[in-house]
């Protein structure tokens, strides 16, 4: 008989085993939350302002005046140079992200209106492949550049991105100097790029147009290394400082400009924008 | 390894797709054509051909910067630090004579010995070393000087105070400098091209590899260590992002290919800088004519090409 008796209510009220937490936890400071409480404070914790990852679209919406956006470049893929298989086919990684973000690419650009400001907006978003930078985010943000020069405003980068996109080998570093030279033509055409970094930009991204905006901002928390902690840590095996890496580490070495917490980028984002448009407006 | 005539097969091919013109049906039929005589022959290296490129751009006898400025420079004279607050010494800079002309030179060094391999920290860079060939960039800029870069490097130093000195934005602004240059640069692959801090001064007009150097996005153990979870499967992982000069020529990523000895640069140092000589010297002459302007208008155009997508 004693197999029969219905345990489940008990089960349900077991409490979490350690180490096992509540899918819907801060990792800064344990405190839960909901989804929609989350989205509403722009993905930000309301306890402890603990940053979470921003998906690209929702980011946009957060900057962009309404209805302003619009998007350029949207149906470029990637390809297969090398055929590349790992574990699985690079193509089988590509329509699985694909699939999983509803983007074509780690990159959306477009033009947009920040308060009135028009502007060149490009953003990553790192649930698509770790924001890794191949040939079509290379290629993306290079036409960004150029929208913008075309129509005389200033792009707007955000950045998220874990680097270069090994799956696609040297021509994944190749966008490197290929977004290097799209920021000079950029800023030889008299417009000023605006980089925001957010968690995580580092290597190729960090190592190339991120690195190159006229005024560079982070997010707080944001990690902005070339090399990140856990393969510095292994290769010299070094005492890695508390905040290694980290915005403020980079804010204090002279690296970027400010760190600029996500509810008040949109006011600094516009300010920035009226001071280097036209004057007399 | 390939051959001299498949070299120059694909060396024909490259230039040819690389050309943009308006509906070549002319050309697209000279493309198949040469693209068949490529097929026919040579089978492309293979996963074993690849990592012998990996040993021999690695091999502890390879000759390094400092041995080709010795062997192909006149009146060289080094020059030392970043003028802001150190001389890494796994960068030399400097100027020379080379083939009738001052020029200035830009090259990852590695050391011979322990003690020297310490002292030059294994080869990898510190920003501080970018910052250095970025000084000597703008010297070669405001004297008309062209500049030579060697690129042989495992990777920029992935170190707490390379970090901290910023080690990302370093590399970045020594490329945005290289795209601003008006004078001609000219680099060559002499090893190890590995990722940013390769790319680092690798922007140049003419990129060239030496037959068994490789050019990588990152180390094969990385990349094993990443998409294998297994250091040990860097084999795998060579094989699969194709670092080898052959591929990086057929991908448009440079420009051309640099004969080595038979063996490998390490058997025959003299015979490697004399070819290394000819090519650098070739390339030289072909862009010194250029204007300015047009230099830098190119070498953009020419980056921005760079990438595969539908």
């Amino acid at each position: 008989m004693s197999s029969r008796i219905d345990v489940s209510i008990e089960h349900r009220n077991v409490p979490e085993p350690p180490g096992k937490k509540h899918p819907n936890t801060c990792p800064a400071c344990d405190s839960h939350y909901r989804d929609d409480e989350l989205e509403a404070a722009l993905w930000v914790c309301p306890h402890c302002g603990h940053h979470f990852t921003m998906r690209a679209r929702t980011r946009i919406a957060s900057l962009a005046d309404e209805g302003s956006f619009s998007e350029e470049a949207a149906d470029l893929r990637s390809e297969d140079p090398l055929d590349f298989f790992d574990l699985r086919p690079y193509t089988e990684r590509l329509a699985e992200a694909e699939m999983k973000t509803g983007l074509g690419e780690a990159m959306v650009i477009g033009q947009a209106a920040i308060d009135g400001n028009g502007c060149e907006l490009a953003v990553m978003d790192f649930s698509f492949m770790g924001g890794s930078m191949g040939s079509v985010v290379g290629e993306k943000f290079s036409r960004a550049c150029d929208s913008a020069a075309q129509r005389g405003v200033p792009l707007v980068s955000i950045t998220a991105s874990g680097g270069a996109r090994m799956q696609e080998g040297i021509l994944s570093l190749m966008q490197l100097p290929k977004t290097v030279c799209a920021v000079e033509d950029l800023h030889d055409a008299g417009q000023p790029m605006i980089s925001v970094m957010t968690h995580p930009t580092t290597a190729g991204v960090l190592a190339s147009f991120a690195s190159l905006g006229d005024v560079i901002v982070a997010e707080p928390g944001a990690l902005l290394a070339f090399t990140g902690p856990r393969v510095v840590q292994q290769t010299t095996r070094e005492k890695l400082p508390e905040d290694f890496g980290l915005a403020e580490q980079n804010l204090r070495f002279g690296h970027i400009d400010a760190i600029v917490p996500r509810p008040e980028l949109r006011a600094y984002v516009t300010r920035l924008l009226r001071l280097f448009g036209p004057n007399g407006d | 390894m390939a051959t001299d005539h498949e070299l120059r097969l694909r060396e024909r091919l490259t230039r040819l797709r690389g050309l943009n013109l308006l509906g070549g049906t002319r050309l697209s039929a000279e493309l198949e054509k040469l693209q068949r005589q490529l097929e026919r022959i040579q089978a492309a290296p293979t996963d074993e051909e690849i990592w012998r490129s990996v040993e021999l751009a690695r091999h502890q006898d390879r000759p390094y910067t400092l041995d080709y400025v010795e062997r192909l420079f006149e009146d060289w004279v080094e020059l030392h630090g970043d003028r802001g607050r150190a001389d890494d010494a796994a960068v030399v800079v400097g100027i020379g004579r080379f083939e009738g002309r001052t020029v200035a030179l830009i090259g990852n060094q590695k050391g011979r010995d322990i003690k020297e391999r310490t002292k030059r920290n294994f080869g990898m860079a510190y920003p501080e070393g970018y910052r250095k060939a970025m000084r000597l960039m703008e010297l070669a800029e405001r004297h008309g000087f062209p500049l030579l870069s060697l690129v042989d490097i495992p990777g920029a130093y992935p170190g707490v105070a390379a970090e901290q000195h910023g080690q990302g934005g370093a590399i970045a602004r020594s490329q945005a400098l290289m795209s601003r240059l008006g004078v001609p640069i000219v680099t060559c692959v002499i090893g190890e091209g590995g990722s940013g801090g390769a790319i680092a001064t690798a922007l140049a007009d003419r990129v060239l590899m030496q037959a068994n150097s490789i050019y990588t996005v990152i180390s094969p153990e990385g990349c094993a260590a990443i998409l294998w979870r297994d250091a040990a499967e860097a084999k795998k992982a060579a094989a699969a992002f194709k670092p080898d000069a052959v591929h990086c020529l057929e991908l448009g990523v440079i420009d051309s290919i640099v004969p080595e000895p038979e063996g490998g640069a390490h058997t025959d140092p003299d015979e490697a800088a004399r070819l290394l000589g000819e090519a650098l010297r070739d390339a030289l002459d072909e862009l010194e004519p250029i204007p300015a302007d047009e230099l830098k208008r190119t070498r953009r155009a020419k980056f921005r090409s760079l990438g595969v997508y539908a």
